[in-house]
């Protein structure tokens, strides 16, 4: 008992760490509040000093003498620095709007740091940037921290992803201790995913955003997001030029950042090209966009078939790679186009990129497994292993994947289920509950690209916010922690 | 000629049976004394007992003096490192390593002289597979082989019942293609080698040898056989590999099983397959399970594990419950000749095959190709013909004025160099050159020195 009271002081220790450190990540809306006259200027001073002085307070009383931490302490430690982080990132916006249910701004921090993009604030364009900045903020901070878990976490799982390339990103040193590579991957990641943002914020800007939208968008596009500093979100610029770059970041985006790391350490495009996860993402990509830009064409929603494309192609990239930005009220198009983006959603996007939802990879496996057990009733001595690339994958990972698509599919019932038992109408259930725990935003009906989550009651607000922290953390990582074993010597 | 042959196995001392016979001075080296007494009974060869990487062991195999070194142990490691030996520390002029791994030749850059010094890398398993690979392509042949660069096919064919040709002396060929120009060089009747001429008939159950450029072997072939099915399902017993390399290289346009007994075998032959065959657990010899994979509906089914009552068996069975045709791996000489025209469609030995390969560095003169045929008993050598009209027996002639040995024929000419090169059949008219290729087809093995000697040039005239 006792060492499982210490290791739980270490994860309050370094959880303490992290709230002083995100404390003083207060200060970039604070001295941008400072240049302009900013009516949250208060609420984030406020903000920051309980922030500050909650971690420091937590610092002090839980000093440790070294921060060694066990692997399932890191899955703990995962849930709550996205739980914690959450609350005190709601805090200005909840000081700000005093209207506003402490429910719904932790709703809105626990969206903007899943990168999911689900919101309950309206009437954007008049709203302070420091609050804008602020989202956009910790969206991209919430990126950066979906890498590391990536990297770090999730191969204690065996149901990242990630380890299936782990040769490709550390080499040879495969069996090394965890940390010098740990460290080493994620200092590279980073690099490619600051290299993003400076490569976007710049093509934005030159595609003729402000500075300061360029910056916002930034920080919710490399972070496939989706929060706007407009109510009509991309659709405000109503240029083409902007949709472009947007597409292209989020593609990008959606990309293992691993894959795009050994790219760029070879100078050449063939880890792309080996990648079958990358493909079949970029397929599927392709395949939707095409396939509503003919729906919309045919059906005569958009009489021009170039029309059709331009909307097609933004609004189904955005919603495949879980990003939620939209241009369109799609919600108005016919029925099967909307639902046919949030059925793509739900598995687009590759295993160590910033997208979310099921993630192609698991997809892949899934669909791998199912080919060899039909043709293992036809030949029934066949010998066929499930196979990526020229690589079998382990029966223990194929054995997790399945683990994770029931565990998926349950958080998606149960979370629909509750929602309807609280009363809300069967497709906005059904649609929230998937743009949450895909990291999406918005759904359809109610919380449809026009709508909004503000309507919501604090209990279907509290199911959704689980969600995506479930969606977010793969499932399994928050999981764990409820199962009673975790807690067991 | 001083041979020096690493490794009693298959290979080595079917080699030395073979060389010994063409008066070469062979010397053996194994680590098995067992092997090498049995080989020293049976022929005229000097052996030694030890470690063919060892300096010691090579020196009292008269390594110094030897002219040719063949490096044919089991081990690639032993055989790469021989040479080298043989080239630094001994300086052995000419040097063959058999390599199994698929590596060596795709890096040639390592077996270089600044390498491992391999002048000619051998791979039994690569040629057996192209063997087999050439089969399945055209399905009527019993062997196919190819010279010059694979402007000429060699094919053995059977003759059977009702083909156009058969019944036929061999002159009506021209009459049955006027367009094409091919010969046949050899027929063999009850297991007799014929060396025909125009009037010779051909009849059902021949086994007959004709030459013609590559775009015309199908059309020759109808003649003497009819036509089958293209290969479309095969069956293979043994994911070693020749049988993994084989999958391989036919999976664009064939459907493959592979049946292997070992599982942890099977999950690596899966992998490294990826989808390009299906790989099956099991026993090849076990009916039920051939039943179940419809081996009745196979075109080809080829028993290539190491196991030469295995391969039988297994391929007997085949047979039996319906498949098309049926091929054996038999490394036993004995048992493939009781085998070969039987049930079983075609025995391989392997070895044969890669003493073909071996025996173009061993031979005198300037030779291309070398290819024995069944099982050794004939030969056919792609020769470079050089010197001018008073130098050499061959330049400058008419076919019909070379002295041949007996039980030999020239059976086409390849002229002029690589892209550009024509190919013509032998006529008795047809004048030779230099420089020409001649494919010389040799019934009778003990013929060769006289070959070789024919188309040695002479210095008498300096």
């Amino acid at each position: 008992m006792k060492s499982t009271a210490s290791s739980f002081r270490v994860v309050l220790n370094i959880l303490s760490l992290l709230v002083s450190l995100f404390g003083l990540t207060f200060s970039l809306p604070l001295a941008f509040a400072c240049f302009g006259p900013d009516p949250a200027f208060d609420a984030f001073f406020k903000a920051a000093l309980i922030t500050l002085s909650v971690g420091l307070v937590g610092l002090m009383t839980t000093r440790v003498s070294s921060r060694d931490l066990k692997p399932r302490d890191g899955f703990l430690l995962a849930a709550l620095v996205w739980l914690v982080l959450a609350t005190f990132a709601g805090l200005p916006i909840w000081f700000y709007l005093p209207e506003l249910r402490f429910s719904q701004a932790f709703f809105e921090g626990i969206s903007a740091l899943t990168t999911t993009g689900a919101t309950v604030l309206s009437g954007l364009d008049a709203m302070p940037r420091s609050i804008l900045l602020w989202r956009s903020f910790l969206q991209w901070l919430g990126g950066m921290g979906i890498i590391i878990l990536a990297v770090a976490i999730l191969p204690l799982l065996g149901v990242g992803g990630m380890q299936l390339f782990k040769a490709e990103i550390s080499g040879p040193s495969k069996d090394n201790k965890l940390t010098p590579r740990i460290t080493e991957t994620a200092q590279g990641l980073w690099g490619i995913y600051l290299l993003f943002s400076l490569l976007c914020f710049f093509a934005y800007w030159l595609a003729g955003m402000d500075w300061f939208d360029a910056l916002v968008h930034m920080g919710s596009t490399v972070s496939i997001g989706g929060l706007s500093s407009h109510d009509a979100s991309i659709g405000y610029f109503n240029s083409p030029l902007i949709e472009m770059v947007a597409i292209v970041f989020m593609v990008l985006s959606g990309v293992n950042f691993a894959i795009h790391f050994s790219a760029m350490r070879r100078m050449s495009g063939r880890p792309y090209r080996d990648c079958p996860e990358a493909r079949y993402y970029l397929m599927t990509l392709v395949f939707g966009v095409f396939f509503v830009t003919f729906v919309l064409w045919l059906r005569g929603v958009y009489p021009s078939f170039f029309e059709a494309l331009r909307v097609s192609a933004f609004n189904v990239v955005s919603i495949v790679t879980t990003t939620g930005y939209a241009t369109q009220d799609y919600a108005q198009w016919p029925h099967f186009v909307p639902w046919l983006m949030m059925f793509l959603c739900a598995f687009a996007t590759s295993s160590g990129s910033t997208g979310g939802g099921i993630k192609m990879i698991r997809l892949v496996i899934m669909v791998k497994l199912a080919y060899r057990e039909f043709l293992r009733i036809i030949h029934p001595r066949v010998v066929q292993p499930v196979q990526l690339g020229s690589s079998a994958v382990a029966s223990s990972v194929v054995f997790a994947v399945l683990a994770y698509m029931l565990a998926y599919g349950a958080t998606v019932m149960v979370t629909t289920f509750l929602l309807l038992l609280s009363g809300m109408n069967d497709i906005t259930a059904v649609s929230a509950a998937l743009a949450c725990v895909n990291n999406l935003g918005p759904g359809l009906n109610e919380v449809g690209p026009a709508g909004n989550y503000a309507s919501l009651t604090s209990f279907q607000l509290w199911v959704l916010s689980f969600a995506m922290l479930l969606g977010r953390l793969e499932l399994l990582t928050v999981l764990v922690i409820l199962v009673p074993a975790f807690w067991r010597k | 000629m001083r041979i020096l042959i690493l490794g009693a196995g298959r290979v080595g001392s079917g080699l030395a049976e073979m060389l010994v016979q063409e008066r070469n001075d062979i010397t053996v080296v194994d680590t098995s004394a067992e092997l090498l007494s049995e080989l020293q009974e049976r022929f005229d060869l000097r052996t030694v007992q030890g470690t063919a990487t060892n300096l010691e062991v090579l020196q009292a195999a008269g390594i110094e003096d030897t002219d040719i070194l063949i490096a044919v142990t089991t081990h690639d490691e032993v055989n790469l490192v021989a040479c080298q030996l043989a080239h630094r520390c001994f300086n052995v002029p000419q040097r063959i390593a058999r390599v199994r791994s698929a590596q060596w030749m795709q890096h040639p850059e390592l077996l270089t002289p600044e390498g491992f010094a391999v002048d000619v890398a051998i791979s039994p398993e690569g040629t057996v597979t192209d063997y087999l690979k050439k089969l399945i392509e055209i399905p009527e042949a019993l062997q196919v082989l190819e010279f010059a660069h694979g402007r000429v096919g060699l094919l053995a064919v059977r003759a059977d019942v009702g083909s156009p040709m058969v019944s036929h002396p061999i002159k009506d060929l021209r009459q049955h293609l006027p367009d094409i120009d091919s010969r046949v060089v050899a027929i063999f009747r009850k297991g007799k080698a014929i060396l025909p001429d125009g009037d010779t008939f051909i009849e059902a159950g021949d086994e007959v040898f004709f030459l013609a450029a590559a775009e015309h072997i199908r059309r020759v072939t109808q003649e003497l056989h009819q036509m089958d099915k293209p290969v479309r399902r095969v069956m293979i017993v043994g994911g070693g590999n020749v049988g993994r390399r084989l999958a391989q290289a036919i999976s664009d346009d064939v459907l493959s099983k592979i049946i292997e007994g070992n599982a942890a075998r099977c999950e690596k032959l899966a992998q490294d397959l990826n989808g390009k065959a299906l790989v099956l657990h099991g026993d090849a010899t076990d009916e039920t399970l051939l039943e179940e994979e419809n081996v009745a509906s196979m075109d080809l089914f080829l028993a290539l594990t190491n196991d030469d009552e295995n391969n039988i068996m297994s391929a007997l069975l085949a047979k039996r419950l319906g498949a098309r045709r049926v091929l054996a791996l038999i490394n036993r000489k004995a048992y493939a000749e009781l085998m070969e025209g039987g049930e079983i469609d075609i025995a391989l030995t392997p070895s044969h095959t890669t003493l073909g390969e071996l025996l173009r560095y061993v031979r005198r003169g300037d030779i291309a190709a070398v290819h024995t045929l069944r099982r050794g008993a004939a030969e056919v050598l792609e020769m470079v013909v050089h010197g001018d009209a008073k130098t050499s027996k061959v330049v400058g002639r008419r076919i019909e004025n070379i002295e041949l040995p007996k039980g030999t024929s020239i059976g086409a000419i390849v002229r002029g160099q690589a892209e550009a090169s024509e190919v013509l059949m032998a006529h008795h008219d047809t004048v030779i050159a230099r420089d020409d290729h001649l494919i010389v087809f040799v019934t009778n093995r003990k013929m060769i020195p006289k070959v070789e000697k024919l188309f040695q040039v002479s210095a008498g005239f300096f």
